[in-house]
Order: structure tokens, then sequence, then C-alpha cells
């Protein structure tokens, strides 16, 4: 019994002192009051179970010990008491009441948004991200970054934050409240940032709210918490969080380069520009269904290479790419020069024989 | 006794019929009951070669072995092979094995029926894998099939499937007719409720669960096959449907569903633990009034894993508080069960070490799930490895556990024979190491923010990964072992007794050393009934 007692206070030792300590075993304290609150909640009901874990256990242990046949343990015969059903009964409802006020307290100040100084719509695509300021009229695609891409199928050469990367990040003010807007276009995806403590579904057709006020300056990463389809797992979420001042140069820069793509929308694009603004479109919005090389999945994601819709009309295909048909998502979100660019790359590339695409026809089929 | 073993002696005449038409047409409740079980370990080992494939492209960070959309197939097509043609089917293959005769019964009550329910498993369990062959492949919206991924965005095997699970529903719905029917109309005249051994109570509360959930699934999938195919939009909202219904709806199921797989384990441990402790079953009546109040519980928590969907508080703060509740008489069967051993001659055969660390580990499988029933808590528990751990420790070393713990326990009743006990102690602590290593880690693995479901992960998840995988390989190659015992035990056991454990009670440890083709032609007597009480 006491080699056992030694054994038991050595574990409980270890995972309190040296195993929490280190990255990658418990929940992660985050950078807000909700995220600091679920995890001060997590480790009180944590310890809770310990708790009762060394009692039950305990006793369980000792009897198997120490009354056991090998020793000539004999049985005792009783096998009913109402005054211990009734205390085993009662000390848990206790403790489950101890437990449920303080999560109660959390839980209602973690669903009150009112409080927010500004708000982001998110909405989840399969498999990216959009983001808009619908005050600061901002709005842009977040997709997996190439780097990550590229090392998918490459196993000696992971970058830093492999899968945890994206091209445009979300980026928000540090000591605002900010609420969160989600939803889906598609099926259902989850917004999900462990530092912030905030995971919302994003439910097509519908939209849910969250916030958060973020305490320091940083960059928090985060992924897709509802299964999706193909690439669940690779649509990650990457917040960058700046001083007010820098949040607000950020937002006077993209609101410059946001007049700029509009202005460029009306011109006339040589092939050439065309092509090469649609490679990159088509490698970041459409390769990992229709591949690459136009080969697609086939049968579940149709070829590029060949496709009656590519080498066909250009209403059509205008039509398909902006408001989706079956499986394939509506791409309605891009600008109208990326989605112009894209599907002539589509048309052209791949030995296709379509005609090219201007932005002012995908202005005028919207 | 003798009456029992003396009337089935004349029925010899009556044995099985030969060849493979024995199997096909038998209305036996034992034959029956040896065909769910076979018909489970296949699906076992199905389902487990499908999870040794995800742990495969698991073991290291990029895609090495498969692509993201194969991925997303095995996970959906072993989650459902594991629960609906593993664990369930084993579970009445126990319950048609040892119900007649826990109650002094000659056989089910409708045994044609009984016929029907097995021999549409395999056909339903046909379809299911088929669907791995067509276009698009299997479905690979997870064993949950939310909408719109499951309606809109799924591929066409995906009717396959809704018709495979309708008659997995049929098959339940008519088995769980026939152990209600039997445990009510079939029992010993001299056999009162509050007689029946637990087994058989945890049973006749499931056959209630299954009647009530399975056809509520069964609307869950009728609604997603009329959106799919006639232009319904029961879940899309361009058509003022609701893809959060559809949770709403598979989890009204759902959780009813995880305590079916459980019950009938609670049922066998409570049996287990007294025949080695050598001493009654501890709190008879409250087993069956927890039992009873989890069943009850069960119908009115489902939207727990629904936390994250835009509920409003008030709906969190009820299911929060409706979630922890189950909490109490599951923590009653825990305390029972430890009271059980308390002061009794233990030995530790090895359906008594799957007993143990049953009550162990599924004890833990309980913490993590009182911790995510947590609605606060859960915003970062919410599907991630933590909840993969969470219901791997209820499910493969709660209900699984006491599923080879009972087949241990009663081969020797079905085959007369005895299994080779060191060898099943080395299969039992190979198996109960390597199912930590494959499982703990992931708790750790979720909690520092793995989500589940994916084929992919950062490098900060590459160590625990390797470790579960590693034991997860382990423990896969275990159940080749099972098989050798199970089989070495039918052919070359050594012969048994009619009661091979010494502290065992029960109206079968009183049928010949192997049970007969016939049992309990006459009914058991009050004064047999008495004295095979567990809990007296």
């Amino acid at each position: 019994m006491k080699r056992l007692t030694a054994l038991l206070s050595a574990l409980i030792a270890t995972l309190s002192t040296r195993a929490f300590a280190e990255y990658g075993l418990n929940m992660t304290e985050g950078v807000t009051s909700v995220s600091r609150d679920i995890y001060d909640l997590h480790m009180v009901i944590f310890w809770v179970c310990v708790a009762i874990a060394v009692v039950v256990f305990g006793a369980m242990f000792y009897s198997i010990f120490a009354h056991r046949k090998s020793i000539g343990h004999k049985a005792a015969n009783f096998h009913e008491n109402t005054k211990a059903e009734f205390l085993w009964t009662g000390v848990p409802i206790l403790i489950l009441i101890a437990m449920a006020i303080p999560a109660s307290k959390v839980l209602i100040d973690l669903e009150d948004t009112s409080k927010a100084e500004m708000t982001v719509k998110i909405t989840g695509h399969q498999w990216k991200w959009q983001y808009d300021y619908p005050e600061e009229g901002i709005s842009f695609i977040s997709n997996l970054a190439q780097t990550s891409k590229d090392a998918i199928n490459d196993n000696n050469n992971k970058p830093e934050n492999y899968l945890l990367e994206v091209d445009n990040p979300l980026v928000l003010p540090v000591d605002t409240s900010v609420r969160f807007l989600v939803t889906s276009s598609d099926v259902i995806h989850d917004w999900w940032v462990p530092d912030l403590g905030v995971k919302q579904d994003g439910n097509p057709g519908f939209i849910n709210d969250a916030w958060a006020q973020i305490d320091e300056i940083g960059v928090y990463r985060g992924q897709c918490a509802e299964l999706c389809g193909k690439d669940h797992g690779f649509m990650p979420i990457v917040v960058d969080v700046r001083s007010k001042e820098d949040y607000k140069t950020w937002v006077a820069e993209q609101q410059s380069a946001k007049a700029a793509a509009v202005a460029s929308a009306t011109k006339t694009w040589s092939e050439d520009e065309l092509m090469a603004q649609g490679e990159n479109v088509y490698n970041t919005s459409c390769a990992a269904c229709h591949k690459k090389d136009g080969s697609g999945m086939v049968p579940v994601f149709p070829a590029m290479k060949g496709s009656k819709v590519a080498n066909g009309a250009a209403s059509d295909h205008i039509n398909i790419v902006l408001h989706g048909k079956g499986g394939m998502p509506a791409f309605k979100m891009l600008g109208d020069a990326d989605l112009a660019s894209v599907m002539t790359y589509e048309r052209k590339a791949f030995g296709n024989t379509g005609s090219v695409i201007q932005p002012s026809d995908v202005k005028s089929a919207r | 006794m003798t009456t029992a073993t003396a009337t089935s002696h004349d029925d010899h005449h009556h044995g099985p019929e030969k060849g493979i038409m024995r199997w096909v047409k038998t209305t036996n409740h034992k034959d029956i009951g040896t065909l769910y079980l076979w018909f489970a370990f296949a699906m076992l080992l199905v389902g487990g070669a499908m999870a040794m494939g995800i742990r495969m492209e698991l073991l290291q960070p990029g895609m090495q072995v498969m692509d993201p959309h194969f991925f997303n197939q095995l996970t959906t097509m072993h989650g459902l092979i594991m629960v609906f043609g593993a664990i369930m089917p084993a579970m009445v293959g126990l319950g048609n094995w040892l119900i007649p005769m826990m109650v002094g019964a000659p056989d089910m009550a409708l045994p044609r029926m009984n016929n029907w329910s097995f021999w549409i498993l395999p056909f339903a369990g046909g379809i299911l894998m088929s669907t791995f062959f067509m276009d698009g492949g299997a479905p690979a919206f997870g064993w949950t099939f939310y909408a719109p991924l499951s309606t809109t965005f799924a591929p066409d095997s995906t009717d396959f499937f809704i018709f495979a699970v309708h008659l997995l529903g049929f098959s339940s719905i008519m088995g769980a007719i026939n152990i209600i029917a039997t445990v009510i109309n079939m029992r010993a005249p001299e056999m009162k409720l509050m007689d029946m051994p637990l087994f058989v109570w945890t049973w006749l509360i499931t056959s209630f669960l299954l009647i009530g959930a399975m056809p509520v699934l069964a609307g869950a999938v009728t609604m997603m096959l009329t959106d799919r195919n006639f232009g319904t939009a029961f879940f899309d909202a361009t058509g003022g449907g609701d893809p959060v219904m559809f949770q709403h709806i598979f989890w009204f199921f759902g959780h009813p569903e995880v305590y079916i797989m459980i019950l009938p384990a609670f049922g066998i441990i409570s049996h287990i633990i007294p025949t080695f402790s050598r001493k009654p079953l501890f709190g008879y009546s409250s087993m069956v009034y927890a039992t009873a109040s989890i069943a009850f519980l069960s119908y009115i928590v489902w939207a727990h894993h629904m936390f994250l969907t835009g509920m409003p508080v008030a709906g969190e703060l009820y299911f929060m508080y409706a979630t922890m509740m189950i909490a109490v008489p599951t923590g009653v069967k825990v305390f029972n069960w430890v009271s059980t051993m308390w002061k009794g001659s233990m030995t530790f055969e090895t359906p008594m070490l799957w007993a143990l660390s049953f009550v162990i580990l599924f004890t833990i499988g309980g913490f993590s799930g009182l911790m995510l029933g947590i609605a606060p808590a859960d915003i970062q528990y919410h599907d991630t490895y933590f909840v993969v751990a969470h219901f791997h420790y209820v499910l493969v070393t709660g209900a699984l556990w006491a599923i080879i713990a009972a087949t241990l326990y009663w081969l020797p009743k079905w085959t007369g024979k005895m299994y080779n006990e060191s060898l099943a102690k080395v299969h039992f602590w190979w198996a109960v190491i390597s199912v930590n290593v494959l499982f703990f880690p992931q708790h750790f693995l979720g909690l520092a923010g793995m989500p589940r479901r994916i084929p992919d992960y950062s490098l900060q998840f590459a160590d625990f990964n390797l470790i579960s995988s590693l034991g997860g390989f382990a423990f896969g190659a275990s159940f080749i072992l099972l098989a050798y015992i199970v089989v070495d035990c039918i052919r070359n056991g050594k012969p048994v007794d009619a009661r091979p454990w010494d502290g065992a009670k029960g109206l079968e440890w009183t049928l010949s050393a192997k049970a007969d083709y016939h049992t309990f032609n006459t009914p058991p007597s009050r004064e047999l009934i008495e004295n095979e009480s567990q809990h007296s």
C-alpha cells in the first residue's frame, strides 16, 4: 500500500510540474479574457476529475491488493447499503452544482457580443476563408500558403508553421473588442483559433456570432474544425494582431489597393496578362480539385483538359464559376479580374481552345 | 439443474441440421448468437484494417499513403462499420446467446424474425462496403454525415449508404422487439423482474432505446434521400430548410445510440466482477435504477454535441446541466462495482482482468466526457483529438472491452471447453498497454489544438501522432492473437465442468458444460432461481 501511494503521488507530481510546463500537452491559456476563463475552468474540472479518480481507483486498487483469494482473504457477503447509495448519489450532485456555477458564468459572458467595437464577417468556402470588414469596405480571401502546399508531398522539407500559414492573414487591432459573424457559402465550416478562445460553426444560410478582445500583439494560428470535405485539413486560419496605429495603416493600404483593383477591372486586358494572373488564381483556388495539370479527379472533380465547359460558350463557363453547380462551389467572392483571368487560363491552357474572357464580361454577368 | 439437463437430453434428436443450410435456416438462439458474434468479429477486423490505414497516414506529417478524399472515406467507413457492424451486432449476439438461458426460456420469442434480423446484416454490410468500388468512392462525410456535406456535396454512392442504414435499422429494431418479447413473455414464470440478472436488465432497457432511436435515424436518412433526389430542402437554407436541424435529428438518435452500445457492457461487467470477487453484486436495485436513469437522460441531452452550432445561451445551459447529470447514475455504477470487490475474495482470471481494466479505462472516458459536457470548455475541446480520445476510451476500452470479457467468460459455456489462460493473459496485457499508447496521447493532441478528421497535421503534433500510430499497429495486431485464442479453444480446449468459475452464479451455469442445443424446455423452479441469483 505504501508503495502504491508513493507511485501515485510521484505520478501526480510528474503530471502537475513537468508535463504541463511543456508545450503541446495542455490547453492553451490564450490571449483573451474568454480563453483564460475557459482554461481556468478546464483546469478546475481536470483536478476535480483527478481527485475523484484518486479516491475511486485508490479504493479499487487497495481492494485488489488486500482482498485477494491468493493471500487467503475470505469473501464477506454484504450486498446492499441504502446510506452508501444516497451518499454517492448526493455528493456527486453537490460537486456538479459547484462546477456548473462558474461554467454558467463563463458561458453567459462569452455568448454576449453586444460590447463589440468592430465587426468582421467570416465566410467559410471549400477550402478557404473569406474575411469582410463591412465598416472599412475591405474583403479578401485567405488560402493555405503555397510553401505549405508544396511541402505536402515532400517529406524532407517542411516549412516552419507547415499547414498553419496563409497567404492573407486576418489583421486585427489589439485591445479592441471584435465581433465575428461566421457563416458559410457551401458546407458547414468551423472557425477556430485556440488562443482567442473562439470556435464557431459557419452554417450555410445562417450567421453565428462570437467575440474576442485580444490583449497581446502577435500572430495566432488555428484551423477549420468541422469536416468540410476533401481539403478540410488544409484551410488554416492566421490572425495577425497589430497595434491600433499599425492596424489603421493596414486598413488604408487595403482600401487603396481595392480602388486600384476596381480600376484595373474596367480596362481591357491582354491575353498574356490574363494568362499570367490566371495561372496564379488557378493554382490557389482551383488546383485542389481540378489539379495543377487540369486532369481533375474524375468522376468527382471533372478534368479541365478537354472540358466541355472550358471549350464551350463563355457565358456558360462564367455562370458555373460564379454560381457553382452541384459539388462545385460558387466563386463570386473573387474579383472580376481574377475570375476573368482564371477562366481565360482554363480556356487556353491544358491544350484547350476556348475564347478569352475579359473582366467586363464577368462584371456584366454578375 | 436436473430438470433442465434431463429434458434437453431427450431432445437430442432435434439437433441442428448438417452443413451450411444449418446457418442459413437456423431459428436457434444459440446458432444466431454465434452468427452475430462471428459477423461482428469479421467487421471488427475490416473496420480495424481501415483504422490501420488511418494511423498509417497519420504516422508522420505530409501525405504519404493516400489522398485526403480516400482518408475521409476511411474515417467515415471505420466509424460506421465499427458502430453498426462490430459493436452493435456483437452485443445482439451476446444477447441472443445469453438472454434465453439467463431467464430460463427455451429460445427467443420470435425465432424466425431472429433469423431475419441477422441475415439482413451481411447484405447491409455488403452494400455499405460496395460503395468503395463506386464512382466517387465511399461516403466521405464522417460517420455523423452532417448535411449539406452528405447531401448536395456527397458522392452518388451516398444513396447506397442510405439504403444500408435503413436495412441496419430494420435489423436492430427487430432484434430489440425480439429481446423485449423474450424477456417479458418467455421469462420463467417463477422469475420476477427484480430477479433478472443485470445483463438481461441492461439489454431490456437498451431495446427500448433502440426502438426509440433507430426510427429517428431512419427519418434523418430518408430526409437526406429526398433532399438529394426529389428536390426537397429539409437541410438546405436556400429552400427554407436548416442544416442544423439535421444535427438535432441525428443526435436525437446518436446520443441514445452511444448508450445502446454501453448499457449491455455495464450488464456484462456486473456479472464478471461478482463472480471473481466471490461476493454478490453490490446494490443490485440501484444498478437497475441507474441503468434506467441513464437511458432516460440519454434522450434529453443530444444537443451537447452541438454547442458550437449557434444555439441560444438558454439551450446551451440546459444541455450542459442535463449532460452533467449523467455523471451521477454512471458514478453510482462505478461505486457499486468497487463495493462489490470490497472485502471479496478476488482472483484474476482473464475475464476479470478485462472487467477491472474496463472499470478504470471506461471511467477515464467518463471523466473526459464530463469535461466535454462543460459547454464553455467544449469550445476548446470540440472536434479535436480530445473528443477522439474520449469516445475511443468509452467505446474501445468500454464497449469492446466488455465484449471481449464476455466472450472469454462465457466461452466455456458455449463450447464446453476452456481457452488457453496463459495465452489469454498475454493477449490482455498486450492489448491493454497498446490501447493506451494508442489513445492516451490523443488527449494531449486535442488539447494542444489538433482538429479531428484531418489527414495531415502541422509539425507540433508529430511526436504524439507517431506514438499513437505505433500503439495502434500493436493494438491492431493483438486481435490476430484473440482470433487464435478463440479458435484454439473451440478446437483444442480442455473440457470444463458445468460451472468453470467457482464464484459464478446464474441459470446458464446450471446447464451442461457445453449448453445443449435446446435448453430450458421446462422452466426452472423458484428454488433454482433463488439459488442462482447473483445478488442475494
